[in-house]
């Protein structure tokens, strides 16, 4: 009998605490596989957010640190600056990345800091019961747009890895989705990407994974993945915004 | 000996320069000293002043309140600080700045103080030694108060002053002797 | 040497190896410092986004076990007290400088000493302090900022040195100690497990309230072994004043010349000059107020560090209070004619 299917090592044997459902367990995992495969759990350093995945120190076995909402990047900053030659990635939400910690997240990628964000999108703040996140969508119920996301009054959502690519600090700024095994596997692959960007010292890396919230999203977790592909990936479209050799561009002096 | 000194000024017109060049000189000569700077938020310009201690035992407030030396460099600082010279103390002001009238009416209002007044600003400008006035008025400061001497005054010069700017060395000596000799 | 400067230099010879800051007049010089030489000795500077950023860049530098700092001014201190209640959460040690100015609010750019109650009290929400150094000198600073990285070590909590405007902009001689700077095993910092033991997590999250309150009450034995070791405090002719005049900082400076001044006039006065505001040198201030009839606080605030004289007598006998406040400075002139109002009362 051989082993054909095992947890990732960076992966801890906590139970997780997401809802049924949810698809954060499959992003930890992709994390923690890609971990595993480059052989780097032992120099990784991941700093996790406020939010649903704030547990996420309890769930990856490499070194981890939990940070105030929205600093991630900050806290990120710290330790690459303090240890350039490790890994160091954080694990954020979208009001950690889009809302309270805006500035973190915009500055990160402009100073093109050689760290990964794995930017997980499910277009509502999970943790706290639902309300409006920075992505979501126009017309959406949450607790606080109770009657539907009204850009008159709140705006209209982040698109965060556009906005980002516009940025010279960006290597890679990319949006994929975990709804079918094909999205699950591009995921992986520019996880990965991010991650050896940041052994090339190629510069700041984002991912934005789009996710499912069954629970908030008051769905079953068959019809969350339906939503996610019927409305999010048209308002957020998969792909690779940016993939850039940042340190050989016309701007560099 | 606790000498307290208070150059006051415009911004830009070299008052913490002089200020500086005083507390090295001091320090060199093994007394205790301090320089603390109070300036508004203007970088050039405003008002500026600057507060040198120069004493034998460890310095209580660097701040001067009531000071001993006055170098005023214009007509609003000579009216701000004449009231809060000590009885007895120095003023020493650059009359090509401050005018004739603010100069007598200081003189008035305080006959206990000895005010020395010279147009530090035209000997400068007359002898190549433009901006030099801060230097003049502290040469005369020197002069009359011999609170430094001559070797710790260049050596002090040597230490602010870069070796690359052997001239604006040369000329700091030069104003210097031109104030410490004005009568 | 400028205080700003000392202190930044003081930093570098204590072994900072990472400085976040962000702009705030007036103590702009102390990054300027660091901007100019941490390159040189394998350090890093960055000038961050935020206050709010910058803190929290001290949070993952401090957890990656080396030692770092960040330094501003009063509204940047407001704002970095989110990250400073994280790293007292997480038990991360790091070297915060508040060069005060006058508030609330913007305020003014002038000295002051308004941040007292938020230094010794309120330096982030929870059950958390900050070691908390006075400074009074140039040279003061820089012994301070040595003794602030290597108690902050040792207990692994955030210190504060507390200075003012007037102190960081003050030119004084300085003497640097020859002595290298202590180093600290950490075997907590997530520096990556490499393998060879558990991962080390970061963290103030503590969900159970048993072990959140255990948390807290470990630390708080810590808080009790610092208050009763590392006390500091310099009394200046105490032992026979009839009146104690209590002040720190640039204040105290001032103190001591009015304090000069009375003894001429023959007024038996002193000045107990607390250098740690957290632990406050209690027994100290005990000792130096043994002979008084009364004592006299003197801030640049309406009144605050005065809370700590009173409870440290337990209000045992009068404290009067004197201050000046908005970048207003007291002068020798202005203690001296409080001492001597006190003192011919008779009190």
């Amino acid at each position: 009998m051989s082993v054909v299917f095992s947890k990732p090592h960076a992966l801890t044997d906590a139970v997780l605490h997401y809802c049924p459902g949810c698809t954060h367990g499959i992003i930890h995992r992709l994390v923690a596989e890609v971990i595993d495969e480059m052989g780097i759990e032992g120099d990784t350093i991941g700093v996790c957010p406020v939010g649903c995945s704030v547990m996420a120190y309890d769930y990856f076995n490499c070194d981890m640190i939990e940070a105030a909402h929205g600093r991630a990047p900050a806290v990120a900053t710290g330790v690459k600056r303090a240890l350039p030659d490790k890994f160091v990635f954080t694990y954020q939400g979208d009001g950690d990345v889009a809302a309270i910690g805006t500035a973190e997240t915009v500055h990160a990628a402009a100073r093109g800091e050689n760290i990964v964000i794995v930017f997980v999108n499910n277009t509502t703040y999970g943790m706290t019961g639902g309300q409006m996140a920075p992505t979501t969508l126009p017309g959406q119920i949450t607790q606080t747009t109770p009657f539907g996301r009204d850009t008159a009054v709140n705006g209209f959502p982040v698109r965060v890895v556009e906005m980002l690519a516009t940025l010279s600090g960006t290597a890679l700024a990319a949006r994929t989705a975990v709804d079918t095994v094909p999205h699950v596997r591009e995921t992986k692959k520019m996880i990965r990407k991010a991650f050896e960007n940041q052994k090339n010292k190629a510069g700041f890396s984002v991912v934005e994974v789009l996710s499912t919230c069954p629970t908030n999203w008051g769905m079953s977790p068959v019809d969350a993945l339906e939503r996610l592909r019927k409305d999010m990936i048209p308002y957020y479209p998969l792909g690779v915004y940016k993939d850039a050799d940042i340190h050989n561009s016309p701007e560099v002096k | 000996m606790n000498t307290n000194i208070l150059i006051a000024g415009f911004g830009g017109q070299g008052i913490l320069f002089a200020g500086k060049i005083l507390v090295y000189a001091g320090l060199m000569a093994g007394k205790e000293v301090s320089w603390l700077p109070s300036y508004g938020p203007e970088m050039r310009g405003g008002t500026c002043n600057c507060s040198v201690v120069i004493a034998d035992a460890p310095i209580g407030s660097p701040l001067v309140t009531t000071p001993d030396v006055l170098m005023a460099l214009n007509t609003p600082s000579l009216d701000k600080f004449i009231e809060t010279v000590v009885e007895g103390g120095i003023v020493i002001a650059d009359s090509t700045m401050i005018e004739q009238s603010a100069i007598d009416a200081a003189a008035k209002s305080r006959p206990d103080v000895k005010i020395f007044s010279l147009p530090a600003t035209e000997l400068a400008d007359n002898n190549d030694l433009q901006g030099g006035a801060n230097i003049i008025l502290l040469g005369k400061l020197i002069g009359e108060t011999g609170i430094i001497s001559d070797e710790h005054f260049k050596a002090a010069v040597d230490k602010v002053v870069p070796p690359t700017k052997q001239k604006l060395r040369d000329n700091d000596v030069r104003a210097m002797k031109m104030g410490a000799e004005y009568a | 040497m400028k205080g700003n400067e000392a202190l930044a230099e003081a930093a570098i010879r204590a072994g900072c190896k990472c400085f976040f800051g962000y702009p705030i007049t007036p103590q702009t010089e102390v990054a300027a410092y660091f901007a100019k030489k941490l390159p040189k000795v394998g350090g890093t500077f960055l000038q961050a986004e935020s206050e709010v950023a910058a803190i929290n860049m001290v949070y993952g530098a401090a957890a990656a076990g080396v030692r770092t700092m960040t330094s501003s001014s009063s509204p940047g201190i407001s704002l970095k007290t989110e990250g400073i209640s994280y790293i007292c959460g997480a038990d991360l040690p790091c070297v915060i400088i508040n060069v005060q100015r006058g508030g609330p609010g913007l305020g003014g750019i002038q000295p002051s000493q308004a941040d007292y109650f938020q230094a010794t009290r309120a330096l982030g929400h929870g059950d958390s302090r900050v070691i908390v150094f006075a400074p009074s000198s140039v040279q003061e600073m820089v012994n301070v900022v040595n003794d602030a990285f290597n108690l902050a070590d040792t207990y692994r909590m955030p210190a504060m040195i507390l200075a003012d405007g007037l102190l960081g902009q003050m030119m004084e001689p300085v003497e640097f100690p020859e002595t290298e700077a202590k180093t600290f095993d950490k075997p907590w910092a997530t520096t990556g497990h490499a393998n060879a033991r558990e991962h080390n997590i970061a963290n103030s999250l503590y969900l159970k309230p048993d072990v959140l309150e255990k948390s807290i009450i470990d630390r708080a034995a810590r808080y009790a072994e610092i208050e009763k070791e590392h006390t500091k405090a310099d009394c200046y002719l105490t032992d026979d004043a009839e009146i104690v005049v209590c002040a720190y900082g640039a204040t105290a400076r001032i103190c001591k010349s009015a304090v000069n001044a009375a003894r001429e006039k023959g007024i038996k006065a002193g000045l107990f000059r607390p250098v740690t505001l957290w632990p406050y040198p209690k027994k100290e201030l005990i000792k130096a107020s043994e002979n008084a009839k009364c004592l006299l606080t003197v801030e640049m605030s309406t009144g605050q560090m005065i809370e700590d004289v009173k409870l440290s007598i337990d209000c045992k006998k009068p404290v009067h209070f004197y201050g000046r406040t908005g970048g207003i400075i007291p002068t020798p002139a202005e203690v001296l004619e409080q001492i001597e109002k006190l003192t011919g009362e008779g009190v």
